[in-house]
């Protein structure tokens, strides 16, 4: 039984861009389990945060770390991107290629990705080009990509902005199912009613700083000081 | 205008009569020009990606190197290719001068900077678009340079019919390495010149009219099997 990557800790790690100072410093952990919400303004850094937990960027400052190797952590997560991008390939191509990258037999592949487009509803859409797919279809395409090779974090970047009640409903199904079959959840989310039925932790960002964190069932609510509260209220902070 | 009209009665009865000629040296021309581009593209598309991917030191004089390298003249390049293997330049002893291998090797110094330069433009847009995802899928350099050829191949068939564009109406170079020599290594281009030489401007005009037929038959043809428009959407 291979040990999980987990759990994540960032010690006072910060992104910088331009000299200017993104996120941070954060000291945060990310536990074994659950579902991880990363709410805010926009601006506030949540994008930022999950690119640097991932490793899409680099710690200008301070430390990430992982219960293993950082190399064998990046080979175990997944992230999913607010605008999904798409393969120049169809359907079942853009599914199998993480599995064909990391030297799954091309046949295998194959029939895994089958397996999740139809896990994902996607199943009569194998051969169809992924840039002719809508936009919930697009975003099950990714997660299908993400979750193919079962990692232990899933990092996802408002993966439902845009998208109709419908296909929400359709893409927190697909998160529920791969929390409950152990991958661990962390989300950047704009939609306080997603947060209020996902969250087990909640960060609320503020200026690049994680301003305040709650945790356990009913997270949201425990958000008490008053520029948190304020934002859940959907007054405008800065 | 006489000429012009000359020149395609002369092209029509050319292709008419399949004339013994005319046949073998377009299918010398369509021989050396499409093994040369074929080569090109063997070197050149992996280079553009590879620019495209990777970050080093004086990557930016590559590139521009690269793209004035576009420019290169086909005569220059005949000469030095000439002078490389003559019998006293260092390839001598293969004895290649005068022959279509010659006339490839000039072909594929000429096409490759052209076919690297336009891959390198078309694959640095789709790494733009692939950047986020292959780094976070954890690939290596060399599957993302495989992924970037493998997704952009349809873009860069325009780099593999600009360089055989180039190589099919290219006269310079081939002219001083292959000799221009009849059942050996004359190929359209070159007997243009020797007629226009002579004074057959009919006859010169008639195998342009063909030289820019093929040219344009071969566009379509490889447009159809890579099903660029009915595939629209990548």
């Amino acid at each position: 039984m291979v040990g999980s990557i987990l759990p994540l800790r960032l010690e006072a790690a910060a992104v910088r861009r331009g000299g200017n100072r993104l996120v941070g410093p954060v000291d945060l952990e990310i536990a074994a389990e659950g579902v991880t919400i990363v709410i805010g303004p926009n601006g506030s850094g949540k994008t930022s945060l999950l690119r640097l937990m991932h490793g899409l960027e680099r710690a200008a400052e301070g430390r990430v770390r992982w219960a293993v190797p950082e190399a064998e952590a990046r080979t175990r997560q997944a992230y999913v991107f607010q605008n999904p991008i798409l393969m120049r390939r169809h359907v079942l191509g853009n599914i199998a290629y993480p599995l064909l990258v990391h030297g799954v037999h091309r046949a295998e592949a194959r029939r895994r990705a089958a397996d999740w487009a139809v896990k994902v509803g996607l199943g009569e859409a194998l051969e169809r080009q992924a840039s002719s797919l809508s936009g919930g279809e697009r975003q099950k395409l990714a997660l299908a990509r993400a979750l193919i090779r079962q990692p232990d974090i899933l990092f996802l970047d408002e993966p439902c902005a845009n998208l109709d009640g419908r296909a929400t409903r359709e893409i927190e199904a697909i998160l529920v199912a791969a929390r409950d079959a152990g991958t661990r959840i962390v989300m950047a989310t704009h939609d306080m009613g997603q947060a209020r039925r996902l969250a087990t932790e909640v960060f609320f960002l503020l200026q690049g700083q994680v301003h305040e964190a709650a945790s356990g069932h009913g997270s949201l609510g425990r958000l008490a000081t008053p520029e948190a509260r304020a934002f859940l209220k959907g007054d405008i902070v800065e | 205008m006489n000429e012009i009209l000359e020149g395609l009665i002369a092209a029509a009865r050319l292709v008419a009569t399949l004339d013994r000629d005319l046949t073998e040296i377009a299918a010398r021309s369509l021989q050396v020009s499409v093994t040369a581009v074929v080569i090109a593209s063997a070197l050149g598309m992996p280079l553009g990606a590879w620019l495209a991917v990777n970050r080093f030191r004086w990557r930016r004089h590559v590139i521009a190197v690269m793209n004035a390298l576009m420019g290169l003249p086909p005569v220059v390049v005949g000469l030095v290719v000439y002078l490389l293997l003559s019998r006293s330049g260092p390839f001598g002893v293969f004895g290649l001068l005068f022959t279509p291998t010659a006339m490839i090797v000039a072909q594929v110094i000429v096409v490759t900077p052209l076919v690297a330069s336009i891959a390198h433009q078309a694959i640095r847009e789709l790494w733009a678009d692939y950047h986020d995802l292959l780094i976070s899928i954890h690939t290596t350099k060399s599957q993302r340079v495989r992924a970037l050829l493998w997704d952009g191949r349809r873009t860069l068939l325009t780099a593999a019919l600009a360089g055989f564009g180039r190589a099919i109406g290219e006269v310079g170079a081939i002219m001083i390495v292959g000799g221009n020599i009849d059942h050996a290594t004359r190929v359209l281009t070159t007997a243009i010149a020797l007629e226009t030489e002579k004074g057959n401007l009919a006859l010169a005009l008639g195998l342009g009219f063909v030289l820019i037929a093929l040219a344009i038959a071969v566009n379509i043809l490889i447009h159809t099997l890579s099903r660029t428009e009915r595939a629209s959407q990548w």
